[in-house]
């Protein structure tokens, strides 16, 4: 039944080569025919499969990346970035959706997330696997784990309680002291003419970060849209980048 | 039990926490020679032993199991969003060990002319990544599924009161992965703590693969031919970033207190904050004169010892101590590894001068936000 329908048209068309892949030949081809698998190169150096090795830490950073966008967009639909109604919609997620656990999911799959990135960075120092020609996809490599990092950092607002507000509070305080583009940090106030300042509390890098003085709706507003589009996109950039450079610079790294 | 869980409590303090490992650390990763003879000598690389990682985890699974029998602990560490700390506080335990374990492994293959665990002759020695690589790929994605749904069927988000902005708690903390951050502020002005630092800690994972320009050594674990670069790494990665974190998250409490793990968070334990900067040293305790109403003159000292800290202990160290390394680095890779070596011991530096002479800051300048 099943070699019969392998045997069709319709399934050929989509599987190139039909039936089990039971040959070498035949197994080089499904990693070349699948847009998906083809990220891998066909043959890999044999510890490049070993858990002792890879700790599977960078696929899981990866595959958690994904469970995050899927859950992140099915709580897109319920979510409403206001003040008025973030907090009741949380609420709502977990009270009146049956089983509802896509913002546990959504948070714990986060921390997850920070983890593995950590202990992918930790693996890729400890093989020596910086070392040319990989040094640039380290570079990209520091800049994901500091995007992971500010992703999570914006999703910990959206929640809209105490905990949240708080934390955020705490962060994005510190962009007050920032050298020259704080309102409170050392060089801002060199920059001014005569009285005037042009670094102030309406006009420095938090007001930026959280479009006001206070912590308000423009606040969630600004990581709402920070969080679900804009370091997104950008991260998804250099995932690209940094899984294009693992097979331009040869693979995963072997003893020379 | 009472007094196990005080002496938990008294140990736990950053005073005697961060001495005792401050004191250990380079014992247990070498960075240089000598370092390496001592741990030879206490057979210190035991720790990398399977035995060891048994017993080691058995103490910390024991430990928190214990541990939660008490109503403060369990507190702390039952917080939901504390949860994942418990996690990677063994994580990094079991992959530290895993990783030095292979490392020494494989310094022992290598010293018997044995190849490598990760050596292979190119190319009949390739495996297919279909299915030798896609069904390890898929059995993890399962695994880490059915952990992921495991753990959100358990345990509920947090969620707490409607944000209130009249209404700080206390302590107010940042997310759990930049109490680091956090727990720097105790010691240096938001700017340092939270902008500069984190920028350099950054820049400086950017600047590794530039900076140890040794070439051998990839792609396979190794400690011997490494030991300059991963100890300096495991001190960064384990004291100065996972350590702080864990110090921020578990033994902070209100008003930035310290209390130990088994401690009730008295929100009225006062410290007393005795705080005194150096130009108060020089004119006020040393010299018995006022402080000068000239900024310049007042923090002229304070200046003169930043001065000389990033400017003349460079030349100097490369000219003695560091003399190889600054043949090997030449001087321009040399000058953005010390320097950024210099502003990292700042850290451990500023914490002792706290403790003992409890100075707040070497230069302050609160009238253009310039404290350090």
């Amino acid at each position: 039944m099943m070699d019969k329908f392998r045997n069709t048209q319709f399934y050929k068309s989509i599987f190139r080569g039909g039936g089990v892949p039971k040959s070498r030949r035949q197994r080089m081809m499904v990693v070349l025919n699948s847009v998906f698998l083809h990220l891998h190169p066909v043959r890999l150096p044999k510890h490049a499969v070993k858990l002792k090795f890879t700790w599977c830490m960078g696929g899981l950073s990866f595959f958690i990346f994904l469970v995050l966008t899927i859950s992140g967009i099915l709580l897109m639909f319920y979510y409403r970035p206001t003040i008025e109604y973030a907090y009741t919609d949380i609420i709502d997620l977990a009270e009146q959706v049956p089983f509802g656990i896509m913002r546990e999911i959504h948070r714990w799959g986060a921390h997850a997330m920070v983890i593995t990135v950590w202990l992918h960075m930790f693996r890729v120092f400890m093989t020596g696997s910086y070392k040319p020609p990989r040094e640039f996809n380290w570079v990209v490599g520091v800049l994901l784990l500091f995007l992971t990092l500010l992703l999570s950092f914006t999703g910990y607002l959206l929640p809209w309680d105490q905990l949240a507000i708080w934390a955020i509070t705490v962060g994005s305080n510190m962009a007050r002291a920032t050298p020259f583009l704080g309102h409170e940090g050392p060089g801002a106030a060199l920059l001014a003419i005569g009285d005037i300042n042009f670094v102030t509390m309406g006009s420095d890098v938090r007001f930026a970060l959280i479009g006001g003085r206070f912590m308000g709706e423009a606040a969630l507003l600004r990581f709402y849209v920070l969080h679900c589009v804009g370091l997104p996109f950008i991260i998804m950039i250099f995932m690209a980048i940094h899984f294009w450079r693992i097979r331009k610079d040869g693979g995963i790294s072997t003893p020379v | 039990m009472e007094s196990f869980k005080h002496l938990i409590d008294t140990i736990s303090n950053p005073t005697i926490l961060f001495t005792a490992t401050f004191l250990i650390f380079f014992f247990i990763f070498p960075i240089n020679d000598w370092f390496d003879k001592w741990n030879r000598r206490l057979k210190l690389y035991g720790l990398w032993s399977k035995k060891s990682m048994l017993i080691v985890t058995f103490i910390m699974v024991a430990f928190y199991i214990v541990g939660l029998s008490d109503p403060d602990f369990r507190l702390i560490m039952l917080k939901p969003d504390n949860v994942p700390i418990s996690g990677l506080i063994y994580l990094v335990y079991f992959f530290t060990w895993l990783s030095m374990h292979q490392a020494y492994e494989n310094d022992a293959r290598i010293e018997r002319g044995e190849p490598l665990d990760e050596q292979y002759d190119a190319p009949n020695d390739k495996v297919l990544v279909w299915p030798d690589l896609v069904y390890i790929e898929f059995i993890s994605l399962i695994l880490c599924s059915a952990f992921l749904l495991i753990w959100s069927i358990s345990l509920p988000a947090p969620i707490e009161e409607p944000a209130n902005p009249t209404e700080s708690p206390n302590p107010a903390k940042a997310p759990w992965y930049f109490l680091g951050l956090q727990e720097m502020l105790v010691y240096f002005d938001p700017w340092m703590a939270g902008v500069v630092l984190p920028m350099l800690i950054i820049v400086g994972l950017m600047a590794i693969p530039y900076l140890d320009n040794e070439r051998s050594g990839s792609g396979y674990y190794s400690f011997k031919n490494r030991k300059l670069s991963i100890g300096l790494f495991m001190f960064g990665w384990l004291v100065l970033w996972n350590m702080l974190i864990i110090v921020g998250t578990i033994l902070r409490g209100p008003n930035w207190n310290f209390f130990g793990p088994f401690e009730y968070w008295d929100i009225h334990k006062l410290e007393a904050l005795t705080n005194i900067n150096f130009s108060e040293f020089v004119y006020i305790k040393w010299l018995n004169t006022g402080l000068p109403d000239n900024i310049i003159l007042r923090e002229i000292w304070g200046l003169l010892v930043l001065l000389g800290y990033f400017l003349i202990l460079p030349p100097l160290l490369a000219k003695t101590a560091l003399k190889k390394l600054f043949a090997r680095l030449g001087s321009f890779r040399y000058s953005i590894f010390i320097v950024l070596i210099l502003i990292a011991l700042t850290l451990p530096m500023k914490m002792y001068l706290r403790w003992i002479f409890n100075l707040k800051y070497i230069v302050s300048i609160p009238e253009y936000f310039f404290n350090f």
